[in-house]
């Protein structure tokens, strides 16, 4: 739907300016699994209080701008088994690829970084993959 | 000022992948289906990203940041076993639940009991990958 796609492109301009101020204020790269991460492992700890912070307002801003638009869903699946194991390979493949979607997704593609553009191909290619087994092969998802 | 920084960089981020639809787990497996009922929506999200994210990139060179010593070194040319074995596991992840980090932390306020869930298993296996990767290079080192 077009209005979605406007949406998209809105939103995503402004996920692009937030890493924009993180790396030109900062210095930092606006990776999700390496700010969450650093904090899990230890590796982070010297700056807890800026991943903290950031963490803070992603978690807290949503939550407004939800309540203000009458509620959002994530139309996730209530197999607990899908959710559990869907987690723990997210956590442990972007520590694993030292990225996610924002960090190599947006901000590697963004400086043309080879790393970034191969993670991007193999994180997509399994995630059709996946769906493609999982939904249309054995209908579980 | 840094920590003022990064809340507002948070918050930003959080208010455009809630805008975006990237915290609906259906629009991203949608993304993905490409054999049912594709829907393009996170190319647009990804696209628009990366736009300041560009020119962002452009604009640091000769230059420094402005709450910070240095820019962050340029990316490591090498691709590694842990890229391509770490970003395939994600993939699976991302593809079985439509959540990756952003969006799991951007919904935890309205997504229910299964986004804590996925949230606190994310968090495990985030704890997970550190030995993982030591063995990973030790196996490497002995082939």
């Amino acid at each position: 739907m077009p209005l979605d796609w406007i949406m998209g492109l809105a939103g995503g301009l402004i996920i692009g300016t937030a890493a924009a101020v993180y790396l030109l204020v900062n210095g930092q790269i606006m990776g999700a699994s390496g700010i969450i991460g650093g904090l899990v492992d230890g590796s982070g700890r010297r700056d807890w209080m800026e991943r903290g912070a950031l963490i803070a307002g992603l978690v807290i801003v949503p939550a407004i701008a939800a309540l203000m638009m009458g509620g959002a869903q994530t139309h996730l699946t209530t197999n607990w088994a899908v959710i559990i194991i869907a987690g723990l390979l997210v956590g442990v493949g972007t520590r694993l690829a030292n990225g996610c979607t924002s960090g190599h997704g947006v901000c590697g593609i963004s400086r043309l970084s080879l790393r970034g553009i191969v993670a991007t191909a193999f994180y997509i290619g399994a995630g059709g993959l996946t769906v493609a087994i999982f939904k249309h092969a054995l209908e579980l998802i | 000022m840094r920590v003022m920084i990064s809340f507002l960089v948070g918050a930003l981020f959080g208010l455009g992948l809630l805008m975006s639809g990237m915290t609906d787990t259906t629009k991203v497996q949608g993304w993905l289906d490409v054999f049912g009922n594709w829907d393009p929506t996170l190319a647009f999200v990804m696209g628009g990203a990366i736009v300041p994210m560009a020119a962002a990139w452009r604009f640091t060179q000769g230059r420094k940041p402005v709450l910070a010593a240095a820019f962050p070194a340029p990316p490591e040319p090498r691709l590694g076993r842990n890229l391509v074995i770490g970003s395939t596991f994600f993939g699976m992840g991302w593809g079985l639940a439509g959540l990756c980090p952003g969006p799991a932390m951007a919904s935890l306020s309205y997504g229910g009991v299964g986004g804590v869930v996925f949230l606190v298993a994310m968090l495990a296996g985030m704890l997970l990958a550190p030995p993982l990767r030591n063995r990973l290079d030790q196996q490497a080192v002995a082939v």
